[in-house]
């Protein structure tokens, strides 16, 4: 009885902050399900967002969200910047290469930003009350979190099913050479897309910075989830990440009511295993 | 492809997770290849041995070998813990190093690594400050957990290894004999919080929730017979994994529980996120105590969810140890004052020293005791100067077990208990609340919105 209460009480928590795990997912799923490319940079990306709150909103005073603005349009711009310099030359090469040049990036990123803000947890010490609902209290800023990643999700959705742009980054991710042929700019829209990708991992982390304090290296965590929701949600499919990130959310609030927290991670990747071998196009299938 | 890489990828994670729920956070292995060289002189060519150097004064430089955690969780205290050491290695060399009986000169000089908080790079760097950089002594890292590693392999090197930083008491159960401990040891890290406890409120129901690693979880056992004999009823024990950001769920479990006040933590990183977590939920504690995270300067930057938070700290300036005290109890006074070292510490780093700042220095006066003591550098003469050592600091009493069944540990040092309050300015302010003997304000409690 006391495990359901539990149960009740975690679940709301847990589905909030689903849905900005979506959001970072959605990112990583976009470069995967565009160009086969598996951004190992996506982590210290999210924990670039995470500090791009710490200083608009502690150093400048502005909103976290009216931060949001800036800190997607520099996480886009950054994206773009990566794509040319790291992953444009290698996007034909065998897989391993784009697996390195990423790391390698991700690798640098986490060096600069050691030495720039160290590895010791900044806080963004930023409240938008609770709401009690008897037998749970929600906290707001994961509430606006949860708001903003499903305008996010229907964004991106729009973006790439009602736009032009939007309309070649599916068309490259159908067959490359044919949309070529179309004439689709392939290799503005593969930056775009990996611009895309970043700027999502960028807004998830920002608005992960309103809740938990962080560091540089606590981008990596999300990025191991973001595997997670991928699969679970199907590769290149940003709804379906979004549910993904849905039920990666409910495990973790779930979970704990049962056993200890310890376990989370065990389960979820358990779980990870289990779809790539029984579903591999995830639970709501993949958009190749 | 991009199916099969992924499969590796997940099973490479699912593996290492699994361990990671399952294991012991810290490797025991010892480097068994790469550490051959225990018949090596301790500081061979750079210490010459007392009985060649009846001639002219010399002077020698130790090399004082230890890793620093540069990055990863560990980096704050640990930073704070080098520091400490630097200030004592600086003001001894500047006033000309330390003159044995027979004239020659001892100076200091370190080498370190960044050990990225990790325990294998640990020991992969003690074997390298042992066999290639020829240390002559050795400090622990920061935490319970590398100290662990690092204890290895000094001891199979026979090298003296001054633990600071490092509370955790197991370690010191395996017959070693190099190592010598200067925190009070984790079994007792809680007690004087829970003699506050009784006082304030002898009916509280405590919820025990600490990280998963040897110190925190060493701490929660160690405390746990003596909430017991002391009627508490423990309403929830749990152990967290040490890189948790999201502590909701166990806030939840907490309130869930109907405990009023909660004992744990871990260290900075996630005792910052607890502290938050906790704040951002109220859920009605009345006394929230958590690990080593309070007692550092930085955590006030959490805002109010700071405010009302316990922890014990190793020491604090507000109840520094002085001679009066030493004389009190018949034991010798060593080393400067605690307002001296605060005063060169702040001079020296910008900011106020914290109990990890203050127990790198004491490593650094417990050397330069037992070496002046045993008249000597070598490291057998070294060691007898520190198992007959009973002295006090500013850091407080120093005095190790020399039994077969806890060589090293800690017997003389005491912790006080801090909480963070709001002055007459409206600052934050880590204020004595225990014991009360050396109490600088009266505890607050219950602690206000938490």
């Amino acid at each position: 009885m006391q495990q359901l209460s539990l149960l009740l009480t975690s679940l709301p928590d847990g589905i909030l902050l689903g849905f900005v795990y979506g959001v970072a997912a959605m990112g990583l799923t976009l470069i995967w399900g565009v160009m086969d490319v598996i951004n190992l940079s996506h982590g210290p990306i999210i924990s670039l967002g995470m500090f791009g709150t710490f200083f608009l909103f502690i150093k400048m005073g502005i909103n976290p969200y009216l931060g949001l603005i800036p800190i997607a349009v520099l996480g886009l711009l950054l994206g773009v910047a990566i794509y040319f310099i790291a992953v444009n030359r290698v996007i034909d090469a065998p897989h391993l290469s784009s697996l390195l040049a990423t790391f390698s990036v991700n690798m640098i990123i986490i060096g600069i930003a050691t030495a720039a803000l160290t590895t010791s947890p900044y806080n963004v010490d930023f409240n938008m009350g609770s709401f009690d609902l008897g037998f749970t209290t929600i906290l707001g800023t994961r509430l606006i979190a949860a708001v903003i990643s499903i305008l996010v999700t229907g964004g991106l959705y729009f973006f790439l099913y009602r736009t032009r742009p939007g309309k070649y980054i599916r068309a490259v991710t159908n067959n490359r050479a044919a949309a070529e042929l179309m004439g689709v700019p392939s290799t503005q829209i593969l930056a775009l897309s990996f611009g895309l990708g970043t700027m999502l991992a960028a807004i998830s982390g920002a608005l992960i910075a309103t809740f938990f304090p962080f560091s540089i290296l606590s981008g990596a965590g999300y990025e191991l989830k973001s595997f997670v929701i991928g699969v679970l949600g199907g590769l290149g499919n940003p709804v379906g990440a979004l549910f993904g990130g849905l039920i990666l959310g409910v495990l973790e609030g779930a979970i704990p009511a049962f056993m200890e927290t310890s376990w989370v991670p065990v389960i979820e990747f358990g779980l990870f295993v289990v779809i790539l071998l029984v579903r591999p196009n995830g639970l709501f299938g993949a958009k190749e | 492809m991009k199916r099969s890489m992924i499969t590796l990828f997940s099973l490479l994670i699912l593996a290492s997770l699994v361990l990671a729920a399952c294991g012991t956070p810290t490797a025991e292995a010892p480097m068994a290849e790469e550490a051959p060289a225990a018949e090596e002189a301790p500081a061979a060519e750079e210490a010459p041995a007392a009985e060649e150097a009846p001639a002219a004064a010399e002077a020698i430089t130790l090399t004082i070998g230890f890793t620093s955690s540069n990055t990863g969780k560990y980096e704050v205290s640990s930073a704070r813990q080098v520091n400490g050491f630097s200030l004592w290695m600086d003001q001894i060399n500047e006033a000309g190093g330390l003159t044995l009986s027979d004239g020659t000169v001892v100076t200091f000089s370190y080498e370190t690594y960044d050990d990225e908080s990790n325990a294998e790079r640990v020991q992969e760097l003690y074997t390298r400050l042992v066999n290639e950089d020829n240390a002559d002594f050795l400090i622990s890292p920061y935490s319970s957990g590398l100290t662990s590693a690092a204890s290895i392999v000094a001891e199979q090197n026979g090298k003296v290894l001054l633990t600071t930083g490092a509370a955790d008491d197991a370690t010191y159960k395996t017959g070693n004999t190099s190592l010598f401990q200067l925190y009070t040891p984790a079994n007792l890290y809680m007690s004087s919080t829970v003699d506050m406890l009784k006082e304030l409120n002898p009916d509280a129901k405590v919820a025990l929730v600490h990280e998963s690693d040897k110190f925190s979880t060493g701490v929660a056992e160690g405390i746990r017979p003596y909430l017991e004999a002391n009627g508490f009823e423990i309403v929830l024990e749990e152990g967290y994994a040490s890189d948790t950001a999201d502590f909701g769920p166990i806030v939840n479990k907490i309130s869930a529980s109907g405990a009023t006040v909660l004992l744990g933590g871990g260290h900075y990183n996630d005792g910052t996120s607890l502290a938050r977590a906790i704040y951002d939920r109220k859920i009605g504690l009345e006394l929230v105590y958590l690990l080593v995270a309070p007692a550092d300067t930085k955590f006030p930057e959490l805002g109010d969810a700071a405010l009302g938070i316990v922890s014990s700290s190793q020491w604090e300036l507000k109840a520094t140890h002085n001679e009066a005290e030493a004389d009190a109890l018949g034991v010798d006074w060593f080393g400067g004052s605690g307002e001296d070292f605060a005063d060169a510490y702040e001079a020296a780093y910008g900011d106020p020293p914290t109990y990890h700042a203050a127990g790198g220095y004491t490593a650094g006066i417990v050397l330069e005791k037992a070496i002046m003591d045993a008249d000597s550098v070598d490291s057998d003469a070294v060691k007898a100067a520190l198992n007959a050592m009973n002295m006090m600091t500013f850091f407080g009493g120093i005095q190790f077990d020399t039994s077969e069944d806890a060589h090293g540990l800690q017997i003389a040092h005491k912790m006080v208990v801090a909480q963070w309050q709001l002055n007459d300015a409206g600052e934050f302010a880590l204020e004595i609340v225990a014991p009360t003997g050396v109490a600088t304000s009266d505890p607050v409690y219950p602690i206000p919105a938490q």
